[in-house]
């Protein structure tokens, strides 16, 4: 069934804006690659199957899971993690917004959250409630039951928007 | 929930996908994922090769001719749902991706690897089914089309044979101004539905019904279409009578019973679904006419 | 003593690092020489076992163990897990071994431990172990394991009968004579679980060096897991360090001892390196507790004006194949019971049967959600039958405040007697109630109907014992740098204690909530400690937080007033210094911690005790009682069954609150698990006890489209318990609220007269009700 040589790619792409170059079995998943690899461990499994939503990150600005990619599939590629939101020290709106409303308590979801979010705010920034739970109706959190997240959402679109008006 | 060891393959071009699926043994094709990544993680999927299709370029396209739109098999639910062609002459394709998983999974998934995995409430297979389409299988060799409606073997297995990848799908339309609507039942947000059903209506210039397809999923191996409503439908007035005597035929049809959901709810779902759909797709394809 | 931090709606210190990927959790942590484990599981509910052939697995390249049984050392081999909570109710007692012996009782028992230089090849070599089972016929139905003739669970049990907890209060043979009414409801609440979003895992790293052990385990609380390891391993206090880093959510499961964790112990140990197992989500589906299957045959007898004279019944609760928590969640959900009504006589025979299934434990609620479920569900009974006002029924037996304290009658699993100790049930009623439009709700209902919706509305009360015993610890410190740490047993898995713990303390030292470190569950770091679960936070550690910060601010402030020859009660504490108010005199708490600790060769000064630390371990006398109303609005499709959530909204009390914020979160989020239990989660087993319901794509949890905005209105009775007067705000979102929703479905469907008596309810289930009329339009 296995083979006694590992079946590898030497892979570059480029992680929160830093190239990378790194030879990875073929059949590491993406998420893997960030936290094993990479030390990224911001970037959750919380169920290797696609539901969850934990592990969402961005490939070239669009939201996927990387528990469904294999890391050889990224070569090439631009991937945002969450470890790669913030602007140096400063906190991204989204991010300041859910520290402010109390948008996360186990934290685990979060990075999830975050991405999505991410993704979504740069195409919508002025959301309804109704489009927001639409957009994160494909990450799961437990704890929060998902209102204080709707309401730093709400929060940082419209400091998105300032941003904007002010720029 | 790893995957298993497998060899990984990347073609570039579909000649060397197929010569590759043609010739390895145990081998599967690996398209948006979002189905086989997860079977594998399970390891209920333990290939021994793996086809990564995501290097073909040329598999990923939309072409609008006046009587059809064709896909490559490649393209990106994300790219069906943002674009403004199949918006306009597939309105019902657009209104069904909106059912289609998440933001996550449109945004990697593939419509034929939808199309391939076959859950048998794919809402891209009912669509394929409602329009009559033609699925293009490519080989080492060549290439034949397999007709929509033969293209459900059985339960999640499609029509293609050994070697055979899916490379593009055709969408005959609809002449302009139809009255479309896409019903679905799912108990989230995203989930694939319980039931399914797709109704396309042409309306003459008195506003009876000339044309209709209703396309019901989700409750055997393949989308059904509902001929004997479809038929019933020709020459009459949208009415309460007409969407009630239609969705009973829907409820004829054989549906699977599983340990979460019932054989009879799954059928009582489609007749509720059947009455739902022709009462808005007649009404928007009046008002499509009107504009 | 103005309190400046408690109370405060203080954005937490656990932020910023979750915010930006820094967390912490046990996936995350990597140590030189590790290695990777995965548990090999029992893929049957019921099988003997004899021989593990390890070859082939041990062929891989990259494999280094497969540890079974055998391989297990003589103390784990001879014990297992120890029942920490014994009870005069449980007739058999059933406990893992680390590693299955010769017999696996449900399909995830660990059998052997597969260790590979990763999960990836760790998972490869499992495959390949070649197990000779004998599979054996099990028992799946908890009412069917009663049944005389049914499959042993254990093959060498007398029953399946772990338990029978007989609860007597009053005279109900009296009461039920003499009762104008009596009326019965049998009500089925399904098997679910916490899925909480990070799967449980445990890093086990040997000390080359010494014979001892730190583990890192993502747990509700690491000193219990350490006393059972001593137990098991026969070891002293110093060879074993427990450190639970952040959990990303728990919910009562993580806080029981798993065989897995014992076996991963010993392996790590036998292999000398690191070894890091963590619970993907498919064994989390098989192995990780749950709670319910729960059977209540229930009947009330009320006189001529709808007062309850009594309530008897029969409850079959299913342990699972194992009874890790003894018969706490049982006796919890019997005690419930009876909630903020007068009860005046009550009798509940439980009978805990094993099935050969994960074991059941508490989750969120705890056995609460399904006894006012059950409660709530028979009031709504005598409401209907009896053609009366739900609220008006409740009204006519609440307990009342002057009533408080008010003693139950039952002895609670804390071994107390249920004593509510404050509350005012009829005011919350009438406050939820009001805020909901409830007195003119039945004319929009009405006309809703005419328009052919179906709109309900649902409510429910709950009383819930929160803060229970033994104590929590708290050790306050200033160290010589002049900074504030605070260790606590406390275990975090969301509720935010770092912060909430540090405004309490900084109420005490003068500074703010940034001042003071909260280091929670860390077995080196206190020598006792309890942990987070049954919402006892709050109360316990809270309160050993506050008591030991007093403790160690007067005897700062006793050092800084002997350095400065002023009398200690002139000294006040601000922003890291000792001042004396009205003059200059001052001292950094740098200098005064450097004089408390002394210098070499030098007497310590004043007769003061060295040292700037103060411990405390709070012990409460019993539960404290919160209580709440939840009312929900729902409108039914009666076509699709489908239901959508209109309207929630909870009136709770759960005495003083330290940071509103954090408890408005754990409400909402306590509902949408209300949400998930009412609608949607359903653990489902086939016959053979064969779990199907095994990903998330068939166990469905709410997303933020089935979960609703939820108002929240806030009373504050305080606790006459603890010096704080707070009560656990944990659970309170869930324990009312399937009650409340069911209570909804069932409102909107009265035209039907369907009657709700499970949970979850679903779609399919609601049509099958329903008949006919789901028809609707196409009939």
């Amino acid at each position: 069934m296995t083979d006694t040589t590992i079946d590898q790619r030497t892979i570059r792409l480029q992680v929160n804006g830093r190239p990378v170059e790194r030879t990875v079995p073929t059949r590491m998943t993406l998420g893997d690659f960030l936290r094993i690899e990479l030390e990224l461990t911001g970037t959750h499994f919380g169920c290797e199957h696609g539901v969850c939503g934990a592990c969402t990150v961005l490939v070239d600005g669009m939201s996927m899971r990387s528990c469904l990619m294999l890391a050889v599939q990224a070569a090439g590629k631009s991937i945002t993690t969450v470890e790669g939101l913030a602007n140096g020290n400063a906190l991204s709106p989204l991010q300041q917004a859910f520290w402010n409303n109390h948008g996360l308590q186990c934290g685990f979801c979060t990075p999830g959250m975050l991405t999505t979010l991410t993704e979504f705010l740069a195409h919508n920034d002025d959301p309804t409630e109704t489009e927001i739970r639409d957009a994160i109706s494909g990450n799961i959190c437990r704890c929060t039951g998902y209102q204080s997240i709707v309401a730093s959402t709400l929060e940082a679109a419209r400091v998105i928007r300032d941003q904007k008006g002010a720029a | 929930m790893k995957p298993p060891y497998f060899i990984y393959h990347d073609p570039t071009t579909l000649d060397e996908a197929t010569e590759l699926y043609g010739r390895l043994d145990n081998a599967v094709l690996l398209a948006g994922g979002q189905s086989l990544m997860p079977m594998m993680n399970f390891r209920v999927a333990n290939p021994d090769h793996v086809i990564d299709l995501n290097r073909i370029a040329p598999l990923s396209y939309i072409q609008c001719a006046s009587d059809a739109v064709r896909f490559g098999a490649m393209t990106r639910q994300r790219e069906l749902e943002f674009s403004a062609d199949v918006r306009r002459v597939l309105p019902i394709v657009h209104e069904a991706l909106m059912h289609v998983g998440h933001r996550q999974t449109r945004n990697r998934g593939t419509f034929g690897g939808s199309l391939c995995h076959l859950d048998p409430s794919a809402e891209l297979l009912n669509m394929t089914v409602l329009h009559e389409g033609t699925l293009t299988a490519a080989r080492s060799g060549g290439t034949r089309e397999i007709a929509a409606q033969d293209w459900v073997d059985g339960i999640m297995t499609n029509a293609l044979e050994p070697g055979e990848v899916l490379s593009a799908i055709a969408l005959p339309l609809w002449p302009q101004g139809h009255g479309f609507a896409f019903e679905e039942f799912a108990r989230r947000h995203g989930d694939f539905a319980i039931a399914a059903v797709s109704c396309l209506v042409t309306l003459d210039k008195a506003g009876a019904i000339a044309r209709a397809a209703v396309c019901v999923s989700g409750l055997g191996p393949g989308p059904v279409r509902v001929t004997a409503a479809e038929q019933a439908l020709i020459g009459e007035m949208p009415s309460h009578e007409t969407f009630r005597a239609a969705a009973a035929e829907s409820e004829k049809l054989e549906a699977m019973s599983d340990i979460y959901v019932s054989g009879d709810y799954r059928q009582h779902l489609a007749r509720i679904l059947t009455y739902r759909a022709l009462e808005r797709a007649t009404k928007r394809g009046a008002e499509r006419l009107a504009a | 003593m103005g309190a400046k931090w408690f109370g405060a709606s203080v954005k937490r210190k656990e932020d910023p690092a979750f915010l930006t990927g820094k967390g912490r959790y046990v996936d995350d942590i990597k140590l030189p020489g590790m290695l990777y484990g995965y548990v090999l599981r029992s893929p049957h509910a019921h099988a003997r076992f004899r021989t593990i052939d390890k070859s082939a697995a041990l062929a891989l390249p990259g494999v280094h163990a497969v540890y079974t049984f055998a391989d297990m050392p003589e103390s784990l081999q001879k014990q297992t897990i120890p029942l920490l909570v014994p009870s005069p109710a449980i007739k058999q007692v059933y406990m893992q071994h680390c590693l299955a012996r010769d017999e696996a009782c449900y399909v995830g028992e660990p059998i052997a431990i597969v260790v590979a230089d990763s999960r990836y090849l760790a998972e490869d070599a499992a495959g390949l172990v070649d197990i000779d089972y004998e599979v054996l016929s099990a028992a799946s139905d908890c009412a069917d394991a009663l049944k005389p003739g049914a499959p042993l669970v254990h093959t060498d049990a007398t029953s399946n009968l772990a338990a029978f907890i007989p609860i007597s209060v009053g005279d109900t043979d009296a009461a039920f004579a003499k009762a104008a009414h009596v009326f019965r409801e049998q009500i089925f609440q399904h098997r679910g679980g916490p899925f909480f979003m990070e799967c449980r895992g445990m890093i086990a790293a040997p000390d080359p060096a010494a014979d001892s052990l730190t583990i890192y385990v993502s747990s509700q609380g690491p000193h219990r897991h350490k006393r059972v390891l001593l137990d098991l391993f026969d070891w002293a206090d110093h060879q074993l360090r427990i450190v639970t880093p952040d959990v990303g959510g728990g919910f009562g499961p993580k806080g029981s001892f798993y065989a897995e964790y014992g076996a991963l112990a010993a392996c790590a140990m036998a292999l000398r390196r690191p070894v890091k197992w963590i619970e993907d989500r498919h064994e989390n589906f098989l192995s990780t507790q749950q709670e319910r299957d729960q059977y209540w045959d229930m009947e009330i007898a009320v006189d001529k004006d709808a007062k309850i004279l009594g309530v008897r019944g029969k409850l079959i609760h299913d342990a699972g194949a194992y009874i890790p928590w003894g018969v706490v969640l049982p006796w919890i959900a019997a005690t419930t019971v009876p909630g903020p009504y007068v009860i005046p006589a009550y009798k509940l025979d439980v009978s805990v049967m094993f099935t050969n299934k994960v074991a059941t434990s508490p989750v969120r609620g705890a056995g609460r959600p399904e006894a006012v479920v059950t409660m709530e569900r028979l009031m709504d009974s005598v409401a209907r039958q009896m053609k009366l006002d739900r609220a008006e029924v409740r009204r006519r037996n609440f307990i009342t405040p002057e009533q408080m304290p008010y003693k139950v009658g039952i002895i609670f699993r804390d071994g107390r007697p249920v004593t509510y100790d404050s509350g005012d049930y009829p005011v919350c009623q009438e406050k939820a109630l009001a805020a909901a439009g409830y007195d003119d709700f039945a004319t929009r209902q009405e006309a809703a109907r005419k328009q052919g919706r179906y709109i309900g509305l649902g409510f429910a009360n709950a009383v819930e014992a929160t803060g229970l015993g033994p104590y929590e610890s708290a050790t306050a410190r200033v160290s010589t740098s002049g900074k504030i740490t605070v260790y606590t047993g406390a275990t975090p898995q969301g509720q935010s204690h770092k912060t909430t713990l540090a405004q309490i303390a900084a109420d005490q030292f003068g500074c703010t909530p940034d001042d003071v470190t909260i280091v929670t569950a860390d077995t080196a770091a206190t020598a006792l400690g309890v942990g987070s679960f049954a919402a006892r936070t709050a109360v316990n550690a809270g309160s050993s937080v506050h008591l030991a910060s007093i403790e160690l601010s007067h005897k700062i402030k006793q050092f800084a007033a002997e350095m400065m020859e002023v009398a200690a009660e002139d000294v006040v504490l601000e922003n890291g210094h000792a001042k004396v108010a009205g003059s200059d005199l001052t001292r950094s708490f740098k200098d005064i911690a450097a004089r408390a600790v002394g210098m070499p060769g030098y007497s310590m000064a004043g007769g003061l005790t060295p040292g700037l630390e103060a411990t405390s371990h709070f012990t409460p006398d019993q539960s404290t009682y919160s209580n709440g109303t939840h009312v929900a609005e729902v409108e039914v499709d009666i076509e699709t069954g489908n239901v959508t959530i209109l309207r929630y909204i909870v009136m709770h009390d759960c005495g003083t609150v330290i940071n509103p914020m954090v408890v408005e979160g754990q409400v909402v989020g306590g509902v949408v698990h209300g949400v998930g239990n009412a609608f949607f989660e359903r653990m489902v087993y086939d016959e053979n006890a064969q779990p199907v319901s095994t990903h998330f794509g068939e166990y469905l949890l709410p997303t933020s489209t089935e979960s609703p905005n939820v108002e929240i209105l806030h009373m504050e009775t305080p606790s006459p318990l603890n010096p704080l007067g707070v009560k656990g705000a944990g659970e309170g979102g869930t324990i009312p609220a399937i009650a409340a929703l069911l209570s909804a479905v069932e409102n909107a469907l009265t035209p039907f007269g369907v009657i709700i008596s499970e949970a979850p309810i679903t779609p399919d289930r609601i049509v099958k009700l329903l008949g006919k009329a789901a028809r609707g339009r196409t009939a």
